[in-house]
């Protein structure tokens, strides 16, 4: 506590690096994954990438990747985009695979329907793929902005302020205070973050209150599979 | 793309795998010290795991358990066991472990408690005593599910025991963290690649596996 | 009025689902597709709102050959009713019917006020409107279903299979629904069923078809019992195994019927 009370300018400076990296990292995700998505749909070479992709970079540590990504891409190996882009990588890799599989299983009575009734390809995409993949996609985006909010703390050891620095910081001088900070603080983000997110995904999905069980457990068990997906690569 | 053939180089130099520092003492390391975790956490999360599916309770419990792990910081985890337990092997091994115990929980709960009740339902209708169900239905149905728990936590265990290089002097993790300190890229490329190639190489062997314990179907 | 001219569809698959199909489906008239599962019924359905193209011949709608219209304007010209309805479930049942005038470039609070219109026509209370499909039973769904086919006020109504999901009492109540609704309305209804009961109930014609996509038989309901063309259609009707045979026999001076098997199942009206 008296560490925090003298150092509490800092946490917060680092806590807004930290939500600004998630911020990025969580919309690039999503702008790429779902059209990926939604291309792989119909494109069997998309679709196999998308299998590979997901499948071995899962496996694949942040720490190795944050080394090699500068390299293949050619950014400064201690800076922020190199953070971004290697999570971006991990979320895409997600978001990409339960997006696809919501896609693949939206009813297809419903999509001969909107197809009957006359509505175009980009506007049954919008208003109708879109809203009912939506719970499967918001699901696998907290999943993403878990792993996410954990991992950017990575990114301290090759100097990238989040709230990562407190560990490194408290580890090296031997502050037990700050690093405990740190766990509590990005804890809580990340509960934060999680709450929001599910907030304004039941808001925008009224329809889905009182869901048949069938749909909901579908997408639980969605959950569960990415959760399996990231747990590899949670360091 | 120099760099990565400098790393190639400097990989098949066979003087970097020799000696106590060495390629092959470092690889050894790493997988004793991920063979050691995980081996822990399935003794400690194996059997509750196991007891909560069959007995179908707690699943809110371990399902929340896992879902709040994900949100633990790796790095924060393994400098606070560093700072309270010092700097040998026994701090990481301890954040290690839980870190792996969450996947293996709720896989265990997850794939016995998936156990479609008709089939339960039946083998206890034909007379199997609960421990039989457990042994004989259960278990072997759920095989593929566990396998996966201890898949990912493995994963994690071996990605998570690269960064304890850093609070340790332990693992394939050494090379990197060397390698920012001098700023030497080829060194600090060398050690990730080899990381990479042991994590997709276990991985691999996980899926083979998995695959073979699919008895039905 | 919808006519197929010498259409022919066979899939990738190398299943043929239209071998040389022609008929004609009068202007205000109901026309059922009857067959066995694999005859081509919902393809040949599917074919009049450009769902599925023909690999040859031509099909008209009102004159005009659909393969020269776009698609999507084509679909909007004419009503579909599926089987469950194939209501979005993430849109309200009023916005699921005022969704087909939108597309038709109704005014919003119009397509609204058209589809709670309706609503009512079909029997359903103005409140259901602002429920979620899936909050309805499966057969006021179904009347969901219905009115969305008729909101665009479109000449020619398809439906496939419209009442297989529903109970047979609410199916019979439906179809008695979709009788009325016709002799008021008028449309020019294509209609896809595997049911014998629900052709005979609801068409003034029937297209038979058989496995492989062929017609064995256009004809009324009337003409197809009294001569079917051949065994596969008398079969299809239960004609030859004495189903669809009924038997008056007298009961203490009042004359009641059997079916086929002897089972009492209504009486005779003096």
């Amino acid at each position: 506590m008296k560490w925090l009370s003298q150092n509490w300018p800092m946490v917060i400076d680092l806590t807004l690096d930290h939500l600004w990296m998630t911020v990025q990292i969580t919309v690039l995700t999503v702008l790429f994954a779902v059209p990926l998505a939604r291309l792989s749909m119909t494109n069997r070479w998309l679709r196999a990438v998308a299998v590979v992709f997901t499948n071995s970079l899962y496996a694949v540590p942040s720490l190795a990747l944050f080394m090699m990504v500068p390299v293949l891409v050619g950014v400064p190996l201690r800076s922020t985009t190199n953070v971004v882009i290697v999570l971006t990588l991990y979320g895409v890799a997600v978001i990409w695979r339960s997006t696809l599989d919501a896609f693949d299983t939206l009813p297809p009575r419903i999509l001969d329907a909107s197809d009957a009734m006359g509505v175009t390809r980009w506007r049954r995409f919008w208003s109708v793929e879109l809203p009912l993949a939506s719970p499967v996609l918001v699901s696998a985006l907290r999943v993403v902005l878990a792993s996410t909010i954990s991992l950017i703390t990575v990114g301290a050891v090759i100097g990238v302020p989040s709230l990562g620095l407190l560990f490194t910081d408290g580890f090296q001088r031997g502050i037990t205070a700050e690093v405990i900070t740190g766990i509590v603080v990005v804890v809580a983000l990340g509960w934060l973050l999680d709450r929001l997110v599910a907030v304004a995904g039941a808001a925008a999905m009224p329809w889905r209150a009182t869901t048949p069980r069938r749909s909901r457990r579908l997408a639980r068990r969605v959950q569960a599979q990415s959760l399996r997906g990231t747990d590899g690569s949670a360091a | 793309m120099d760099l990565l053939r400098e790393a190639l180089v400097w990989l098949a130099d066979g003087g970097n795998w020799a000696g106590p520092t060495g390629i092959t003492a470092r690889l050894g390391e790493h997988l004793m010290v991920t063979a050691i975790v995980v081996a822990l956490a399935c003794l400690l999360a194996m059997p509750i795991g196991v007891w909560a599916g069959h007995r179908g309770r707690g699943g809110d419990l371990i399902v929340g358990i896992a879902g709040a792990a994900r949100a633990l910081p790796t790095l924060g985890l393994l400098t606070l066991a560093a700072l309270a337990l010092g700097i040998g092997l026994v701090a990481p091994v301890v954040a290690l472990v839980v870190l792996a115990i969450p996947p293996v929980l709720n896989a265990a709960y997850s794939g016995i408690a998936t156990v479609q009740p008709s089939v339960t339902g039946a083998a206890r209708a034909v007379g199997m005593s609960s421990r039989q169900v457990l042994a004989q239905v259960q278990l072997p149905l759920a095989t593929p599910v566990l396998l996966g728990g201890v898949r990912s936590a493995t994963l994690q265990v071996i990605a998570t025991a690269t960064l304890a290089a850093y609070t340790s002097n332990t693992g394939l993790g050494r090379y990197i963290f060397a390698g920012l300190k001098a700023n030497d890229y080829p060194l600090l490329i060398a050690g990730s690649l080899l990381v990479v190639v042991v994590a997709l190489v276990v991985d691999a062997l996980f899926a083979v596996a998995q695959r073979f314990s699919v008895r039905h179907r | 009025m919808i006519t197929f001219e010498n259409v022919n569809k066979t899939y990738p698959n190398g299943t043929t689902a239209a071998l040389d199909v022609s008929f004609t489906v009068p202007a205000g008239s109901t026309v059922a597709l009857l067959g066995p599962s694999g005859a081509g019924k919902t393809t040949l359905l599917r074919m009049v709102n450009r769902l599925v193209d023909p690999d040859s011949g031509r099909i008209t709608v009102g004159d005009r050959d659909i393969s020269q219209i776009n698609p999507v304007t084509l679909r909007r010209s004419i009503g579909y009713v599926l089987q469950e309805g194939g209501l979005l479930p993430h849109k309200r049942v009023l916005d699921n019917v005022a969704l087909v005038a939108r597309l038709n470039g109704a005014s919003k609070a119009d397509a609204r006020e058209r589809a709670q219109r309706m609503l009512t026509l079909v029997g359903l209370d103005a409140e259901l409107g602002s429920r979620f499909p899936h909050q309805l039973s499966g057969g006021q769904q179904q009347r969901v279903g219905v009115a969305r086919a008729l909101v665009g006020e479109a000449d020619v109504m398809l439906m496939d299979e419209p009442f297989g999901a529903v109970d047979p009492m609410i199916r019979r109540e439906l179809q008695a629904q979709t009788r009325r609704l016709q002799s008021e309305l008028g449309k020019t209804v294509l209609l896809v069923t595997h049911d014998v009961d629900e052709a005979f109930s609801l068409a003034d014609q029937i297209v038979v078809l058989r496995t492989g996509g062929s017609v064995a038989q256009y004809a009324t309901p009337e003409e197809l019992l009294t001569n079917p063309a051949d065994d596969f259609v008398a079969d299809l009707l239960g004609l030859s195994d004495g189903a669809r045979d009924l038997h008056v026999v007298d009961r203490g001076g009042r004359a009641l019927v059997t079916d086929g098997s002897g089972r009492f199942i209504g009486r005779v009206r003096a």
